[in-house]
Protein backbone atom coordinates (compact mmCIF):
# COMPACT_ATOMS: atom_id res chain seq x y z
CA UNK A 1 0.00 0.00 0.00
CA UNK A 2 0.96 3.61 -0.61
CA UNK A 3 0.12 6.44 1.38
CA UNK A 4 -0.05 10.39 -0.06
CA UNK A 5 -0.05 12.49 2.89
CA UNK A 6 -1.10 15.81 1.92
CA UNK A 7 0.02 18.58 4.43
CA UNK A 8 -0.60 22.43 4.19
CA UNK A 9 -0.18 25.41 7.09
CA UNK A 10 -3.56 24.94 8.84
CA UNK A 11 -7.03 27.64 8.47
CA UNK A 12 -6.10 30.91 10.03
CA UNK A 13 -2.59 30.07 10.68
CA UNK A 14 0.34 32.80 8.44
CA UNK A 15 1.95 31.08 5.84
CA UNK A 16 4.91 33.19 4.59
CA UNK A 17 6.01 31.25 1.91
CA UNK A 18 2.49 30.92 0.68
CA UNK A 19 2.64 34.74 0.39
CA UNK A 20 5.90 35.12 -1.24
CA UNK A 21 5.14 32.51 -3.70
CA UNK A 22 1.07 34.70 -4.25
CA UNK A 23 3.05 37.67 -4.41
CA UNK A 24 5.64 36.37 -6.89
CA UNK A 25 3.36 34.24 -9.40
CA UNK A 26 1.49 38.12 -9.37
CA UNK A 27 4.43 40.14 -10.40
CA UNK A 28 4.49 37.63 -13.32
CA UNK A 29 1.30 38.56 -14.54
CA UNK A 30 -1.50 36.04 -12.91
CA UNK A 31 -3.42 38.84 -11.67
CA UNK A 32 -6.21 36.71 -10.54
CA UNK A 33 -4.24 35.13 -7.65
CA UNK A 34 -6.16 35.35 -4.62
CA UNK A 35 -3.94 32.94 -2.13
CA UNK A 36 -1.43 30.05 -2.03
CA UNK A 37 -0.39 27.58 0.29
CA UNK A 38 2.66 25.81 0.56
CA UNK A 39 2.23 22.27 2.17
CA UNK A 40 4.24 18.99 1.87
CA UNK A 41 3.64 15.83 -0.08
CA UNK A 42 4.86 12.66 1.66
CA UNK A 43 4.70 8.88 0.21
CA UNK A 44 5.05 6.71 2.48
CA UNK A 45 5.58 2.99 1.22
CA UNK A 46 3.88 0.35 3.61
CA UNK A 47 4.55 -3.59 3.27
CA UNK A 48 0.57 -3.85 4.13
CA UNK A 49 -1.93 -5.27 2.47
CA UNK A 50 -5.51 -4.69 4.39
CA UNK A 51 -6.21 -1.10 3.34
CA UNK A 52 -8.41 -0.50 6.76
CA UNK A 53 -5.38 -1.21 8.94
CA UNK A 54 -3.02 1.06 6.19
CA UNK A 55 -5.52 3.95 6.98
CA UNK A 56 -5.65 3.39 10.67
CA UNK A 57 -1.63 3.59 10.69
CA UNK A 58 -1.92 6.79 8.21
CA UNK A 59 -3.84 8.52 11.29
CA UNK A 60 -1.23 7.13 13.96
CA UNK A 61 1.31 8.35 11.85
CA UNK A 62 0.20 11.52 10.76
CA UNK A 63 -0.89 12.08 14.71
CA UNK A 64 2.81 11.26 16.07
CA UNK A 65 4.94 12.45 13.54
CA UNK A 66 4.31 13.62 10.36
CA UNK A 67 2.01 16.24 10.99
CA UNK A 68 1.74 19.20 13.79
CA UNK A 69 -1.90 19.54 14.07
CA UNK A 70 -2.14 22.78 16.57
CA UNK A 71 -0.29 24.76 12.89
CA UNK A 72 -1.01 22.23 9.93
CA UNK A 73 -4.37 20.43 8.22
CA UNK A 74 -3.60 17.16 6.23
CA UNK A 75 -5.20 14.80 4.33
CA UNK A 76 -4.33 11.21 2.94
CA UNK A 77 -5.22 8.75 0.76
CA UNK A 78 -4.53 5.33 0.58
CA UNK A 79 -3.69 3.49 -2.46
CA UNK A 80 -2.69 0.38 -3.72
CA UNK A 81 1.24 0.79 -4.94
CA UNK B 1 25.13 21.41 40.56
CA UNK B 2 25.77 18.66 37.07
CA UNK B 3 24.53 19.63 34.11
CA UNK B 4 24.21 17.03 30.64
CA UNK B 5 23.59 18.82 27.54
CA UNK B 6 21.80 16.94 24.92
CA UNK B 7 23.51 16.12 21.48
CA UNK B 8 21.85 15.20 18.28
CA UNK B 9 23.27 14.98 15.35
CA UNK B 10 22.87 18.64 13.65
CA UNK B 11 23.53 20.29 17.65
CA UNK B 12 26.09 23.27 16.39
CA UNK B 13 25.76 25.07 19.68
CA UNK B 14 26.19 22.23 21.90
CA UNK B 15 30.35 22.79 22.80
CA UNK B 16 29.26 26.90 23.15
CA UNK B 17 26.81 25.70 26.35
CA UNK B 18 29.16 23.64 27.20
CA UNK B 19 32.14 25.59 27.39
CA UNK B 20 29.71 28.54 29.44
CA UNK B 21 28.65 26.03 31.97
CA UNK B 22 32.19 24.76 32.58
CA UNK B 23 34.52 27.64 32.42
CA UNK B 24 32.71 30.47 33.57
CA UNK B 25 29.99 29.11 35.62
CA UNK B 26 32.36 26.51 36.83
CA UNK B 27 30.06 24.12 37.17
CA UNK B 28 29.98 20.05 36.36
CA UNK B 29 29.00 19.38 32.91
CA UNK B 30 28.97 16.50 30.50
CA UNK B 31 27.38 15.96 26.93
CA UNK B 32 24.99 13.52 26.67
CA UNK B 33 24.56 11.13 23.02
CA UNK B 34 20.95 11.32 21.74
CA UNK B 35 20.72 7.41 21.99
CA UNK B 36 21.47 7.43 25.75
CA UNK B 37 18.69 7.32 28.46
CA UNK B 38 20.85 7.08 31.78
CA UNK B 39 20.67 10.80 33.05
CA UNK B 40 18.91 10.45 36.35
CA UNK B 41 22.19 11.49 37.83
CA UNK B 42 22.43 14.95 36.56
CA UNK B 43 19.93 18.21 37.95
CA UNK B 44 19.51 20.00 34.90
CA UNK B 45 19.76 19.25 31.31
CA UNK B 46 19.75 21.69 28.75
CA UNK B 47 18.97 20.72 24.84
CA UNK B 48 21.04 23.57 22.85
CA UNK B 49 20.80 25.22 19.70
CA UNK B 50 21.09 23.69 15.86
CA UNK B 51 19.45 22.14 13.37
CA UNK B 52 18.85 18.92 14.93
CA UNK B 53 18.27 16.04 12.24
CA UNK B 54 18.51 18.85 9.35
CA UNK B 55 15.06 20.35 10.65
CA UNK B 56 13.73 17.48 8.50
CA UNK B 57 10.01 17.20 8.91
CA UNK B 58 9.65 20.62 10.94
CA UNK B 59 12.39 21.88 13.58
CA UNK B 60 12.85 19.71 16.56
CA UNK B 61 10.50 16.57 15.31
CA UNK B 62 12.94 13.63 14.80
CA UNK B 63 15.09 14.99 17.86
CA UNK B 64 11.89 14.30 19.96
CA UNK B 65 11.54 10.81 18.83
CA UNK B 66 15.12 9.60 20.50
CA UNK B 67 15.90 7.79 23.47
CA UNK B 68 17.74 10.77 24.81
CA UNK B 69 14.27 12.76 24.55
CA UNK B 70 11.94 9.85 26.11
CA UNK B 71 14.44 9.69 28.86
CA UNK B 72 13.82 13.92 29.21
CA UNK B 73 10.81 13.82 29.59
CA UNK B 74 11.02 11.30 32.60
CA UNK B 75 13.46 13.34 34.13
CA UNK B 76 11.03 16.59 33.83
CA UNK B 77 7.96 14.50 35.40
CA UNK B 78 10.07 14.17 38.58
CA UNK B 79 10.05 17.85 38.50
CA UNK B 80 14.29 18.31 37.40
CA UNK B 81 15.11 21.45 35.35
CA UNK B 82 15.17 21.41 31.66
CA UNK B 83 15.55 23.81 29.50
CA UNK B 84 15.35 24.16 25.53
CA UNK B 85 17.36 26.71 23.52
CA UNK B 86 16.28 27.59 20.20
CA UNK B 87 16.24 24.48 18.20
CA UNK B 88 16.23 22.60 22.32
CA UNK B 89 12.92 24.81 22.32
CA UNK B 90 11.62 23.27 19.48
CA UNK B 91 12.31 19.74 20.23
CA UNK B 92 10.34 20.49 23.75
CA UNK B 93 7.21 21.66 22.25
CA UNK B 94 7.61 19.01 19.64
CA UNK B 95 8.08 16.38 22.82
CA UNK B 96 4.78 18.19 24.18
CA UNK B 97 6.87 19.18 27.32
CA UNK B 98 6.09 22.45 26.37
CA UNK B 99 2.87 24.39 24.88
CA UNK B 100 2.63 25.83 21.28
CA UNK B 101 4.93 25.34 18.45
CA UNK B 102 7.20 27.20 16.55
CA UNK B 103 6.47 28.47 13.58
CA UNK B 104 8.84 29.91 10.38
CA UNK B 105 9.33 33.43 11.07
CA UNK B 106 6.39 35.70 9.49
CA UNK B 107 9.00 37.83 6.69
CA UNK B 108 10.62 34.30 5.79
CA UNK B 109 14.13 35.14 6.58
CA UNK B 110 16.18 33.83 8.75
CA UNK B 111 17.33 36.27 12.01
CA UNK B 112 20.44 37.06 13.69
CA UNK B 113 20.87 40.04 16.17
CA UNK B 114 21.09 41.68 19.44
CA UNK B 115 17.86 41.40 20.81
CA UNK B 116 16.01 42.94 24.19
CA UNK B 117 14.00 40.71 26.04
CA UNK B 118 11.73 41.83 28.87
CA UNK B 119 11.61 39.80 32.15
CA UNK B 120 7.60 38.66 32.47
CA UNK B 121 7.73 36.19 34.94
CA UNK B 122 10.85 36.57 37.64
CA UNK B 123 9.42 33.64 40.60
CA UNK B 124 10.78 30.88 38.02
CA UNK B 125 13.64 28.24 38.63
CA UNK B 126 15.13 30.25 35.34
CA UNK B 127 15.30 33.69 36.20
CA UNK B 128 14.97 34.38 40.26
CA UNK B 129 18.13 36.55 39.24
CA UNK B 130 15.82 38.40 37.37
CA UNK B 131 13.56 41.68 38.23
CA UNK B 132 10.05 41.04 37.23
CA UNK B 133 10.39 43.73 34.01
CA UNK B 134 13.68 43.41 34.02
CA UNK B 135 15.22 44.45 30.05
CA UNK B 136 18.12 41.72 29.02
CA UNK B 137 20.17 42.17 26.16
CA UNK B 138 20.28 38.57 24.33
CA UNK B 139 21.40 37.41 20.62
CA UNK B 140 18.63 35.77 18.53
CA UNK B 141 19.12 33.39 15.38
CA UNK B 142 17.17 31.70 13.89
CA UNK B 143 14.50 30.72 11.56
CA UNK B 144 11.46 29.17 13.11
CA UNK B 145 11.34 31.54 16.05
CA UNK B 146 7.49 32.27 15.61
CA UNK B 147 5.35 31.14 18.42
CA UNK B 148 1.59 29.90 17.88
CA UNK B 149 0.03 28.63 20.59
CA UNK B 150 -4.23 28.47 20.68
CA UNK B 151 -5.63 31.74 22.42
CA UNK B 152 -7.39 29.19 25.35
CA UNK B 153 -4.29 27.59 26.08
CA UNK B 154 -2.60 31.54 25.80
CA UNK B 155 -4.87 32.67 28.48
CA UNK B 156 -4.43 29.89 30.71
CA UNK B 157 -0.82 30.08 30.08
CA UNK B 158 -0.64 33.80 31.17
CA UNK B 159 -2.88 33.68 34.05
CA UNK B 160 -0.12 31.13 35.79
CA UNK B 161 3.03 32.73 34.77
CA UNK B 162 4.14 30.84 32.01
CA UNK B 163 5.36 33.48 29.69
CA UNK B 164 8.57 34.07 30.89
CA UNK B 165 10.47 36.22 28.15
CA UNK B 166 9.06 39.01 25.42
CA UNK B 167 10.79 40.78 23.02
CA UNK B 168 10.88 44.42 23.77
CA UNK B 169 12.44 47.42 22.44
CA UNK B 170 15.35 49.11 24.38
CA UNK B 171 13.15 50.35 26.96
CA UNK B 172 10.80 47.51 27.42
CA UNK B 173 8.00 48.35 25.33
CA UNK B 174 6.69 45.22 23.96
CA UNK B 175 5.89 46.35 20.51
CA UNK B 176 5.45 45.28 16.55
CA UNK B 177 8.45 46.72 15.97
CA UNK B 178 10.28 45.07 18.84
CA UNK B 179 8.92 41.36 17.43
CA UNK B 180 11.57 39.61 15.77
CA UNK B 181 9.89 36.46 14.22
CA UNK B 182 5.59 37.40 14.26
CA UNK B 183 5.50 35.66 17.60
CA UNK B 184 1.84 35.88 19.55
CA UNK B 185 2.06 38.52 22.13
CA UNK B 186 6.20 38.50 21.40
CA UNK B 187 6.47 35.49 23.40
CA UNK B 188 10.42 34.78 23.35
CA UNK B 189 10.26 31.87 26.26
CA UNK B 190 7.71 30.05 28.00
CA UNK B 191 7.55 27.60 31.04
CA UNK B 192 5.50 24.34 31.65
CA UNK B 193 3.08 24.29 34.54
CA UNK B 194 5.17 23.39 37.12
CA UNK B 195 8.16 26.02 35.58
CA UNK B 196 10.32 23.19 35.81
CA UNK B 197 10.52 22.95 31.91
CA UNK B 198 11.46 26.33 29.89
CA UNK B 199 12.30 27.05 26.55
CA UNK B 200 13.59 29.97 24.60
CA UNK B 201 14.55 31.27 21.65
CA UNK B 202 17.34 34.00 22.78
CA UNK B 203 21.00 32.04 23.62
CA UNK B 204 22.03 32.79 26.76
CA UNK B 205 25.93 30.77 26.21
CA UNK B 206 26.40 33.37 23.51
CA UNK B 207 25.64 36.30 25.83
CA UNK B 208 27.99 34.95 29.12
CA UNK B 209 31.36 36.99 28.77
CA UNK B 210 31.99 40.15 28.54
CA UNK B 211 34.03 39.72 25.28
CA UNK B 212 30.54 39.36 23.49
CA UNK B 213 28.88 41.98 24.51
CA UNK B 214 26.68 41.21 27.20
CA UNK B 215 26.66 39.31 29.63
CA UNK B 216 22.67 38.94 30.14
CA UNK B 217 21.95 35.56 29.93
CA UNK B 218 24.22 34.73 33.13
CA UNK B 219 20.61 35.70 34.48
CA UNK B 220 19.32 32.82 33.68
CA UNK B 221 22.32 30.42 34.05
CA UNK B 222 22.83 31.74 37.41
CA UNK B 223 19.30 31.80 38.56
CA UNK B 224 19.33 27.82 37.71
CA UNK B 225 22.02 27.30 40.02
CA UNK B 226 20.77 29.56 42.66
CA UNK B 227 17.48 27.81 42.75
CA UNK B 228 19.30 24.67 42.94
CA UNK B 229 21.89 25.55 45.96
Amino acid sequence: MLIKFFIKPRKGVLDPQGRAVSENLRSLGFDNVKDVKVGKYIEVYLEEKNKEKAVEQAKEMAKKALVNELIEDYEFEVVED
Amino acid sequence: MKFGVAVYPGSNCDYDTYRVIRDVLKEDVQLIDYRRTDIDHYDCIILPGGFSFGDYLRPGTLASHTPLTGAIKDFAKKGKLVIGICNGFQILTEAHLLPGALMPNIHGKFVCRHQYLRVENADTPFTNQCEEGQILKIPIAHHDGNYFVDEDTLRKMEDNGQIILRYCDEFGNITEEANPNGSIRNIAGVSNEKKNVFGLMPHPERASESILGTEDGLYILRSILEYHS
